[in-house]
């Protein structure tokens, strides 16, 4: 284990648009087991950071508790953090978000803080379509508790403990499309390619973008009969589609080939370029979305990508009709009626 | 059997159906009363239904300005079949039973000692208006005509109410009047005479106003400059966030945009109303929930958070009768230890305690300048009876010079001109205040992360014991400096001599005040203190040492402000006496001044010859 990073860096190289190098967006030295797929989300939520050239103090880092919780601490080292209570995250967030609706809101969680504990929570989160980016870190387990099962371990699933799973399983991005997330995606922490544009495109949805994650807990669930192990979902997963995310104002330069056949457009002018099976199918059909999903359950398989897509959905902010001027910079001009107003209220209760 | 004699100090019950459209009669006569210049306190006595059971309205009518909740009815309005024979055998003796006698009273009904007025509404009313629905409220009208007959009130005050609760559809005013004079009429020409109880104009109201608790705490916040709204629906908190969401509507809208200066966010449960204001408040706005009994039990793991992690929070907590659902639609004020300690660990809140609308408005604002002072949460603990009733107060006041103070926060300037490392909980002042800031503040400068597990001065993550005790004992420390920003309490000497003193808080301080000048004038002096805040200041515990008997008195059935005093002040328990009342009913004066008297004459403090003098009005 190292308790110290190297504080080298090659001198070449290069700054994002916005002059910030790959080291702004670091975090401390993570504490997390040796191998953890966390520590791939992490280092992929850096790289997207850092590919979005967005300003690392204008991100605010929210989580619950628990081992993935415990993550924002090892990414983002200059954009403020709050590790709240377990299951808690989004009414953090959501609070968060109402007083300033101008920072980007990260919010990372787990399985056992989002499924379980944190259900609540989740649900009204993505009901209320909250402006945020919601990562789930899903290892089927409890880690930091010594392994017991979560509310997402697949039915039958074994863990390195023994005894089979006998519970049902929850789907947390089946939940979140019905809910009325307007971006839903899954992958895998093993799989940088797909994931790190995922979570670009994620943060540039205008409101609440849902990844699950599937990160294998190297120390209690990694075992060969775990639906959550590195070895059965590289064995168990497949596709839906692969993508390219074109952020707003970033100069296309690449042509893309004839087998594009959706293209969909963020609330803010970002785009994302599916690739897919002409037959495949259509993401930003809520039902078909589902289908997919369920149809790959039912082979024992792991759908992964861009799952759901609906960038027209209206955020918190815009169902509230709230101001679009962060309310925590408002004043007593902006806020107090006044004593004129108030010896009107005063006469009309006489 | 002699009738109940009096001028301007009455009790009057309306016994009614819950869901007929009788509280709007109801509140008509309340604010003729107010209209005429006369002291009033109204008091609803509902059940948790919306359609059926029995509910009642009970007003005081008090030239002395004695706005507790008295007990005792001398004239009920029986117009609840269901409740009959419960409202007719609870009137005192020489009371008024004034009932609809469109239906014979029972057989059964024969008391000699009451004067019964019968009043034929439904015939009348049936008779007069031929719209079905108008007419269950009509017929509450024609018992206020009669009432206004029989009282000999004005009824040109209660026309002028009628016009003015009208004057947006002035065709819904006609019958009212229409229903008010049928009445007025009937009573004139049928009991003119019968009733020895009257009210007469006054001059005792003066600047008063009369609003209820909750709408006083919905301005407390708007003009305390909240934004950020969770909360959860419970009885009796609710139309506090209603309020609030008129008040926002009507005075936060941007002219230009049309959109609104707030945001209130109707969360899953109470879980989450509390999160939304904490994470509101660590981000820079002004936060607040309203809750009940149940929420706080439920958002105590997040107070505990937001006192470790040192967030501002205001709660506003309605209490109501406990434990657990408890009576949803009756008051208490049984929810002290669950606030002052509320969550796990080592913790202690913030708490303010109003007395009246006018201190619910001032409280409420001044607890968001104190929860940002303190980086803690502040609890306003408001209950059913302040909250939901309407109450004559002193009028809301503000002062137009007012800023808001939102305590130690460094901004951009601020964090470049540091000399030395900044520390999220690092105790510069020596007042256990650290430096905060919001997130966005600065590129490279200021950022931290907040948690609630234990954290060293730079809000770095540690399992160090000695760092652990060291913000522990600031946190102590910052309690400690509270005590010289909260408000003092409200100390009456009678004589500085007196053995005996008295501590109350909340809605006890009217009818706790009533049944001291009642003794006073018995010549027993006792002093007393109004408690208005928590942690309490050395001028409590001086208090309590000054006297030689302390009657602490509040509504709940364990003492609990005789407890928490007991344990902050180490004292001897002995010489704190618990005077309780909760029975869910606004306390009584008149069930104070029986409780003190038997306490006093226990102790042979009381003279033999000041027995309290009970009955019907005096």
């Amino acid at each position: 284990m190292t308790f110290t990073r190297p504080t080298f860096r090659h001198p070449e190289l290069a700054p994002n648009a916005a002059g910030f190098h790959r080291r702004d967006y670091e975090g401390l030295i993570s504490t997390l087991c040796a191998g953890c797929g966390h520590d791939s989300i992490s280092n992929a939520i850096i790289q997207a950071c850092f590919e979005l050239a967005l300003p690392p103090h204008r991100i605010a880092k929210m989580s619950g508790i628990g081992c993935s919780s415990k993550s924002p601490a090892y990414f983002l080292g200059k954009s403020h953090g709050f590790n709240s209570v377990h299951g808690r995250m989004p009414s953090i967030a959501t609070g968060a978000n109402m007083a300033n609706r101008d920072l980007i809101y990260l919010g990372v969680s787990g399985d056992g803080d989002t499924a379980s504990i944190g259900m609540g929570q989740f649900i009204h989160a993505v009901r209320r379509n909250l402006h945020m980016l919601y990562i789930v870190m899903n290892n089927g387990c409890y880690g930091l508790t010594k392994g017991q099962y979560s509310a997402t371990a697949d039915k039958g699933s074994k863990s390195k403990k023994g005894p089979a799973n006998l519970l049902e399983s929850i789907d947390l991005c089946e939940l979140a499309i019905q809910l009325g997330a307007g971006f839903v995606g899954r992958s895998f922490s093993g799989d940088k390619q797909q994931l790190v544009p995922m979570i670009k495109a994620g943060l540039s949805h205008g409101g609440l973008a849902f990844i699950d994650v599937i990160s294998p807990c190297v120390t209690f669930n990694n075992n060969p009969e775990s639906t959550k192990s590195y070895h059965w979902v590289r064995e168990h997963s497949e596709a839906t589609n692969t993508f390219d995310f074109v952020p707003f104002r970033q100069t296309i330069t690449t042509e893309y080939p004839e087998e594009v056949t959706e293209t969909v457009t963020l609330h803010d002018n970002s785009i994302i370029h599916l690739h897919k099976h002409p037959l495949g199918p259509d993401i930003t059909d809520r039902r078909q979305a589902i289908d997919t999903l369920e149809d790959h359950k039912a082979q024992e398989m792991i759908l992964t990508g861009v799952l759901y897509v609906n960038p027209e959905s209206l955020d918190t902010h815009e169902i509230l009709n709230t101001t679009a001027r962060p309310l925590n910079s408002l004043t007593e001009v902006d806020l107090c009626p006044g004593i004129g107003a108030l010896e009107e209220i005063n006469a009309g209760h006489r | 059997m002699k009738p109940l004699e009096s001028v301007n100090d009455f009790v009057i019950r309306f016994a009614n159906v819950n869901g007929s459209g009788s509280a709007s009669a109801n509140n008509l006569f309340a604010k003729a009363v107010f209209r005429m210049g006369v002291p009033v306190s109204p008091k609803n006595i509902f059940p948790s239904n919306i359609q059926g059971l029995p509910t009642w309205y009970e007003v005081r009518v008090n030239e002395h300005g004695y706005l507790g909740r008295r007990g005792d009815v001398d004239m009920v309005v029986a117009v609840n079949g269901q409740t009959l024979r419960q409202d007719y055998d609870g009137l005192v003796p020489g009371g008024y039973f004034i009932h609809d006698c469109s239906k014979p009273l029972p057989e059964t009904f024969q008391r000699d000692d009451v004067v019964v007025i019968g009043i034929p509404m439904t015939q009348l009313c049936n008779q007069t208006f031929d719209n079905p629905r108008m007419r269950p409220l009509l017929k509450n009208i024609i018992y206020v005509g009669a009432l206004a007959s029989l009282l000999e009130m004005e009824l040109q005050v209660l026309i002028e109410s009628l016009n003015k609760q009208f004057r947006k559809n002035p065709k819904l005013a006609a019958p009212n009047i229409q229903a008010l004079n049928l009445g007025y009429q009937y009573a004139r020409e049928h009991f003119a005479g019968a009733c020895k109880l009257s009210m007469r104009r006054s001059d005792r109201v003066g600047e008063a106003i009369i609003i209820d608790g909750n709408a006083a705490t919905a301005l407390g916040a708007l003009y305390g400059g909240a934004t950020v709204v969770g909360w959860y629906p419970i009885t009796p908190s609710t139309s506090v966030i209603e309020a609030f969401g008129l008040y926002a509507e009507k005075f936060r809208m941007e002219a230009d945009t049309g959109r609104i200066k707030a945001a209130i966010v109707q969360a899953e449960d109470e879980l989450g109303a509390i999160g939304i204001v904490i994470g509101a408040s660590w981000n820079g706005a002004r936060a607040f929930t309203a809750t009940s009994g149940p929420g706080i039990s439920l958002m105590a793991e997040f107070l505990g958070l937001a006192y470790f992690a040192e967030i501002p929070v205001v709660l506003v907590n309605v209490q109501r009768t406990g434990p657990s659902t408890g009576m949803p639609t009756r008051t208490q004020q049984s929810d002290l230890l669950a606030c002052a300690y509320a969550s796990h660990g080592d913790t202690k809140q913030v708490l303010l305690f109003p007395c009246d609308p006018r201190e619910c408005f001032e409280m409420t604002a001044d607890a968001f300048d104190l929860a940002e002072r303190l980086q803690s949460p502040v609890i306003v603990m408001s209950d059913l009876d302040l909250g939901m009733n309407d109450h004559q107060s002193p009028p809301l006041h503000w002062d137009a010079a007012r800023r808001y103070d939102r305590g130690k926060v460094l901004d951009a300037a601020q964090l470049e001109a540091l000399t030395t490392e900044w520390g999220r909980y690092l105790d510069i002042d020596g007042d256990g205040i650290c430096y905060r800031t919001y997130p966005g503040t600065h590129p490279t400068k200021g950022s931290y992360f907040t948690r609630g597990t234990s954290h060293n001065e730079y809000s770095g993550y540690t399992e160090d014991s000695a760092a652990y005790v060291h913000n522990m004992e600031r946190l102590q420390l910052k309690w400690e400096t509270a005590k010289g920003l909260v408000p003092l309490p409200i100390t009456k000497i009678r004589d500085p001599q007196a053995q005996v003193g008295a501590i109350f808080y909340g809605t006890t301080t009217h009818s706790a005040y009533e049944a001291i000048g009642r003794l006073h004038g018995l010549g027993v002096a006792i002093n007393s203190l109004r408690i208005r805040s928590f942690p309490f200041q050395q001028e409590v515990m001086d208090f309590i040492a000054q006297h030689e008997l302390v009657l602490v008195i509040e509504q709940n059935r364990d003492g609990q402000l005789r407890t928490l005093l007991i344990n902050e002040g180490n004292l001897q328990p002995e010489k704190l006496l618990a005077i309780t009342s909760f029975d869910g009913l606004p306390v009584a004066s008149r069930f104070l001044s029986r409780v003190l008297d038997a306490a006093l004459q226990e102790r042979g403090l009381l003279p033999p010859t000041a027995a309290s003098g009970q009955g019907g009005a005096q």
